[in-house]
């Protein structure tokens, strides 16, 4: 049954239905209505598990940590400035092996001050080692929650997780959306069953220090963790869409790519007006489509580069920045290396940062100045305050 | 793999990381000037300072080389000296 929903509210039933045993967050906007709502389903007794309420988010991660270690089924959710005081927490937590799922909504990162989305946040955060998962609208933030538990649990991967969503666009929008039944998401969520854990009558030291002997290969099996991660992701999509009928069996999503000669790309809300803005474009006889980047870690390299074929031109609409990066964002990057095709041209557009809007006439914009090879440029800049 | 996961380890772990490789100068015990005090045995960061037939012996397996015994020895009965390897 569909009902219409904050974003932040339906992400919190969501993770109710995930039935975490620890919760630990402190509020930051965009992500506090998730965590109000989470606090008073606890104090309702509408959540079982326990609310750790802290002075700042290094302390909420942390507490998620111990947690984790403990065995628990751990949910934690921060934005921009949350997220980066958090940074040591999250090597930590993914050099442990913790599948801890936290939803990132996310947000510009200061200075200057601003509290409007972008992706800068988790980007910021990219070598984390944490998986990281970009919905594109509430329905899918939800879904994504359930997806990232049974991923991150599955002892192939046994990897933290970034639930991320942009914030205000969908956290603080309302939108139809189902929420799954409880006795569909036990089914498809069972119990978790850590690998090991903290107890005292099989004694274990946890995050120990490694010897250059050692610390090489933690690394090496980290990397192969989340290599792995890329086709439990698919699984767990597939079963998904078996069990709630949206299926979420791929890492990177095509619209009206079939026969494109252009193809944008995108992470996160965005990619629903260059939807809207695909279709205009077609209506007036232009060959574009949309490739949704699902998944930014693992990277779907060879997925991205098979839903690509025969494309001649992308323009990757970037919502952070990489200061001194020729292409200047993250996602043209990793685009440019999948493609690794020199006939291919893939150019980055800086779009959207701190909250500036993205219209369709932006998208219209990106693919007139992309068809004219002009682009790894920022995109809409005001000349009149520069 | 298996203790990887939590970056774990069982209890008693540490008797396995030889920190004996770190040392630069290493402790030579005099035992005709030693009093058999056992300062340095409880100054010992390490703890590899054993009692050994009435006698304080290191663990060269364990020894950093700190050089704490040696500072502390009573009876300067102890000499660090800079170990070729």
């Amino acid at each position: 049954m569909l009902q219409i929903l904050e974003g932040s509210v339906a992400v919190a039933e969501a993770v109710k239905r995930c039935k975490p045993d620890v919760i630990s967050a402190y509020p930051i906007t965009p992500q506090t209505h998730i965590v109000e709502r989470l606090a008073e389903m606890a104090a309702d007794g509408e959540v079982e598990g326990e609310y750790i309420c802290v002075e700042s988010e290094f302390s909420a991660l942390s507490a998620c940590l111990g947690a984790s270690a403990a065995g628990s089924r751990v949910y934690s959710a921060t934005s921009a400035q949350g997220l980066i005081l958090m940074a040591e927490v999250c090597f930590n937590v993914s050099g442990m092996r913790q599948p801890i799922v936290m939803t990132i909504a996310n947000r510009a990162l200061g200075a200057p001050l601003s509290i409007w989305n972008d992706q800068q946040d988790s980007l910021a955060l990219r070598d984390s080692g944490w998986i990281q998962i970009y919905a594109e609208d509430v329905q899918e933030a939800t879904d994504l929650h359930f997806i990232a538990y049974k991923v991150c649990e599955d002892h192939r991967v046994l990897l933290p997780a970034f639930v991320c969503f942009d914030g205000f666009i969908l956290s603080h929008t309302y939108e139809p959306v189902d929420i799954p039944d409880q006795a569909l998401v036990d089914k498809y969520l069972p119990a978790f069953k850590p690998y090991n854990m903290l107890d005292a009558k099989n004694p274990l030291s946890m995050g120990m220090y490694a010897t250059p002997d050692y610390y090489h290969e933690f690394r090496y099996e980290h990397e192969m963790a989340m290599r792995r991660s890329a086709d439990v992701l698919r699984e767990a999509g597939a079963e998904f869409g078996k069990i709630f009928g949206r299926d979420y069996s791929k890492l990177v999503e095509g619209y009206r790519l079939e026969d494109a000669e252009i193809a944008l790309i995108a992470l996160g809300s965005v990619c629903g007006t260059i939807k809207d803005a695909i279709d205009e474009m077609r209506e007036a006889g232009i060959k574009v489509g949309l490739l949704k980047l699902r998944a930014f870690r693992p990277f779907p390299a060879d997925e991205l580069k098979q839903a690509l074929q025969g494309i001649k031109k992308i323009a990757i609409v970037e919502k952070n920045l990489s200061p001194g990066s020729r292409m200047l964002g993250a996602v043209g990057l990793e685009v440019k290396d999948a493609i690794n095709d020199s006939s291919v041209s893939v150019l980055s557009y800086v779009t959207g940062l701190g909250g500036r809007d993205i219209r369709k006439q932006s998208i219209h914009d990106i693919v007139d100045a992309c068809r004219e090879g002009k682009g790894d440029m920022f995109y809409g800049l005001r000349e009149e305050i520069l | 793999m298996a203790l990887r996961i939590g970056c774990a380890a069982p209890p008693g772990n540490s008797r396995n990381n030889r920190t004996g490789s770190w040392r630069t100068f290493k402790p030579i015990f005099d035992y005709e000037s030693c009093t058999v005090c056992g300062i340095c045995q409880s100054i010992c960061p390490e703890a590899c300072i054993n009692l050994v037939d009435e006698q304080y012996v290191p663990d060269y397996a364990f020894c950093k080389g700190c050089g704490m015994c040696a500072n502390e020895c009573s009876a300067a009965s102890i000499t660090m000296i800079l170990e070729e390897k």
